[in-house]
């Protein structure tokens, strides 16, 4: 049943989310340390050890990739729902901010990926 | 039936007319990039442009969600939602692939934030700020719109630059999500290791995750990965590490 698949994630996402949130904690952070990393993690963990055992169908797998699959629009509902016009307002100097920090970004990313070619 | 009681009923079921609304969107966008660019830029490109458009006619807080009728965006976008299909994309990867790219990706966490706080702190400096606590907030909006109040609230900065330090997350949010797709190409995005990379240099969740949808789905998972510790150990390092360097230069 899909079911089972939806529940096996939705139950990976929130131990996730929790183990993130204790990861903080442990910091001193009032806030989430990977949490979305872990859950990814034990999903990976979890489907194989089950699938290994026979005991996940591709329905209950049907239950996982829908929403794998939903991504992209869930994604377009985010950036819909941004705050763009905050972005805009914040003058010159939040958006020099913003754009140096990504400029300097993808600068180094391109270093990254040259040093893998001369390897 | 009038339009107001249809209106009732498109707000009374947010999710749902939300889901019908970026379905529309999504059909529309694919039919643009495969009629009017032939598929360069990608349908789903378009539709988060989209998207981000809306948000900026609609200028609230929470975008177009803060229009009624358009309200349940707010919930299919949300971390809930948002959540749930991030991990899901990683259904399928296997555990190997994510250790392979695993320090590539620490590196790149840390690397990242730096040269987030500096980019952000020697604009700061451009503009005239000169104590280490306004520039470390602002700093620590370059690096995301979270780190930014986090770091600016622990140190007791003004609330104007706090407000700041939000708008330059914003801002590299947004164009996190415009850009990368564009440059995808020119900066050797197109492996999981290199997403990983990505995932930890950038850091700002919503602009990586809608980034590299635009450009490969089958590089979210990666760099999703690296970016989700990003937050967390910006509002670990700013108020505590990078603040001290400051004070120490300044």
């Amino acid at each position: 049943m899909q079911i089972y698949g939806t529940a096996l994630l939705a139950l990976c996402v929130v131990a996730g989310l929790a183990a993130g949130r204790a990861a903080g904690a442990l910091f001193g952070l009032d806030s989430d340390l990977g949490g979305v990393g872990l859950a990814m993690i034990l999903l990976i963990l979890t489907t194989d050890a089950l699938r290994r055992r026979g005991l996940l169908d591709a329905s209950a797998e049907g239950g996982i990739t829908f929403w794998a699959q939903i991504y992209v629009p869930v994604v377009v509902a985010m950036a819909a729902s941004q705050n763009v016009r905050g972005a805009l307002q914040g003058g010159w100097m939040a958006a020099l901010a913003g754009l140096s920090a990504v400029g300097s970004a993808f600068l180094v990313l391109r270093l990254f990926a040259r040093r893998k070619d001369d390897a | 039936m009038s339009a107001a009681a249809v209106e009732q009923v498109l707000v009374r079921n947010g999710l749902l007319t939300a889901f019908a609304a970026v379905g529309l969107t999504m059909a529309l966008s694919y039919w643009v990039s495969a009629r009017l660019t032939r598929g360069r830029i990608h349908g789903s490109a378009i539709a988060i442009l989209a998207g981000l458009a809306c948000a900026a006619l609609a200028g609230g807080k929470q975008g177009a969600a803060d229009i009624p009728v358009l309200s349940g965006l707010g919930l299919m976008g949300g971390a809930m939602l948002r959540d749930l299909a991030i991990v899901a994309t990683a259904f399928g990867v296997r555990l190997e692939e994510f250790m392979r790219g695993g320090l590539a990706g620490a590196v790149a966490l840390l690397v990242g934030l730096t040269v987030s706080f500096a980019a952000g702190g020697a604009v700061a400096i451009a503009f005239g700020h000169t104590d280490a606590v306004s520039v470390t907030t602002i700093g620590a909006g370059a690096a995301t719109y979270i780190v930014g109040p986090v770091t600016g609230a622990a140190l007791g900065a003004s609330s104007e630059v706090i407000a700041l330090s939000i708008a330059a997350g914003l801002v590299k949010a947004v164009s996190v999500m415009v850009l990368t797709p564009m440059l995808a190409r020119h900066v050797g995005l197109d492996n999981p290791r290199s997403a990983m990379v990505f995932g930890g240099l950038m850091g700002t969740n919503s602009g990586v995750m809608a980034g590299l949808a635009a450009t490969d789905p089958k590089l979210v998972p990666y760099g999703a990965m690296t970016a989700t510790f990003y937050t967390g150990l910006g509002c670990l390092l700013g108020p505590s590490l990078f603040h001290a360097i400051l004070k120490a230069l300044l």
